[in-house]
């Protein structure tokens, strides 16, 4: 695979995996209106990974989105560990999610001026989205650590919990560095400094702390995964290889 | 464990530039902001509109059933304040 299709589809894969697991709320959530709100941001997320995952089709042309998406086995999947990591509580896909907004905010409101017009197109589309689900994320952050003081001390545990799955966010290895320097992708190192202003101002907001260091876990994008990744994967694939070629 | 919900919130949805908001239903939220997202996220995913209003159930005044009689009811019989005397024009909308 060359540089541009592992590119792409990492973005794929994270948008693919995090929309199931946010897909796994629905009927679960804490409230109806909570219900529809992670309903509609996985929707939003799928929408993305499903360009993301059909442009990569075409640069590999014997695949489409589908194959991409059922037939891959979990070493072959790109996402990074955060967005793998399970539901747990509210706070936990709360945490999860701020992290992964304010990356994306970072990342597309950079990729709009990229030289392939169509990740230029796909980011152009996905910034507005991901606006809004910062703003949904940031703004449940608040709530919980200005809640109640058990609110706050579960949120504050999601934080620690996620915080070793944030450095993967800011790693480069040859092919973002390919991507960027051909002006096609955006070099991750790049994504640290704005995130960690949003997401200073986020948790200081919150009456949060952010966490310090941590036992740093690496290893999603070259298909070295948690082990929370493949029990998941099997639950999303088993239709499609149960009933291979099955239409509804 | 007694069973707390959030206030009831009323959504109103503009749907496009110049008519009036409409009331289109209700929600519950904790807090006028998560008002606003929760319209958002229920009542305008279809691109249902493009302003919405949320306001507290609670504070909202409503005249009551009740008084129907004293409220409505003398309007009925004043059919001269009633403007059905005029031909309205073909392509007048939202009348």
């Amino acid at each position: 695979m060359d540089s541009l299709t592992i590119y792409v589809l990492r973005l794929g894969d994270n948008g693919l995996v995090l929309s199931q697991r946010l897909g796994a709320w629905c009927g679960h959530a804490p409230e109806l209106e909570i219900d529809l709100a992670l309903a509609n941001i996985g929707l939003d997320i799928l929408g993305q990974a499903r360009n993301f995952l059909t442009y990569a089709a075409q640069q590999l042309g014997d695949q489409d989105e589908d194959s991409l998406a059922f037939q891959r086995d979990e070493r072959q999947f790109s996402n990074l560990l955060l967005v793998e990591q399970p539901n747990g509580h509210f706070g936990d896909t709360l945490v999860r999610q701020y992290f992964i907004d304010a990356w994306h905010v970072a990342l597309y409101s950079r990729l709009i001026t990229s030289q392939d017009p169509q990740i230029a197109a796909i980011a152009a589309k996905a910034l507005k989205e991901v606006k809004y689900h910062l703003r949904f994320s940031r703004g449940w952050l608040e709530r919980l650590g200005q809640g109640t003081a058990l609110s706050a001390q579960k949120v504050q545990g999601s934080l620690d919990e996620l915080w070793r799955f944030t450095a993967e966010l800011f790693e480069a290895d040859e092919h973002d560095q390919a991507m960027a320097a051909a002006g096609i992708g955006v070099d991750p190192r790049q994504l640290e400094a704005p995130w960690r202003e949003e997401v200073t101002a986020g948790v200081n907001q919150a009456g949060l702390t952010l966490p310090q260091e941590a036992a740093y876990r690496r290893g999603g994008k070259q298909g070295l995964h948690t082990e929370y990744l493949g029990p998941m994967l099997a639950e999303m694939q088993i239709l499609p290889r149960s009933y291979p070629g099955q239409q509804w | 464990m007694p069973q707390h919900y959030w206030p009831l919130y009323e959504v109103f949805v503009r749907s496009q530039q110049g008519l009036s908001h409409r009331h289109v239903g209700s929600l519950h939220a904790a807090d006028d902001q998560m008002a606003l997202e929760n319209a958002r996220d229920a009542y305008t995913r279809r691109s249902e509109g493009c302003s919405i209003w949320v306001v507290k159930a609670a504070e909202i005044v409503a005249s009551q059933p009740e008084d129907r009689g004293e409220f409505f009811e003398p309007a009925d019989s004043k059919i001269y304040r009633h403007p059905t005397f005029y031909q309205l024009p073909d392509g007048i909308e939202h009348m």
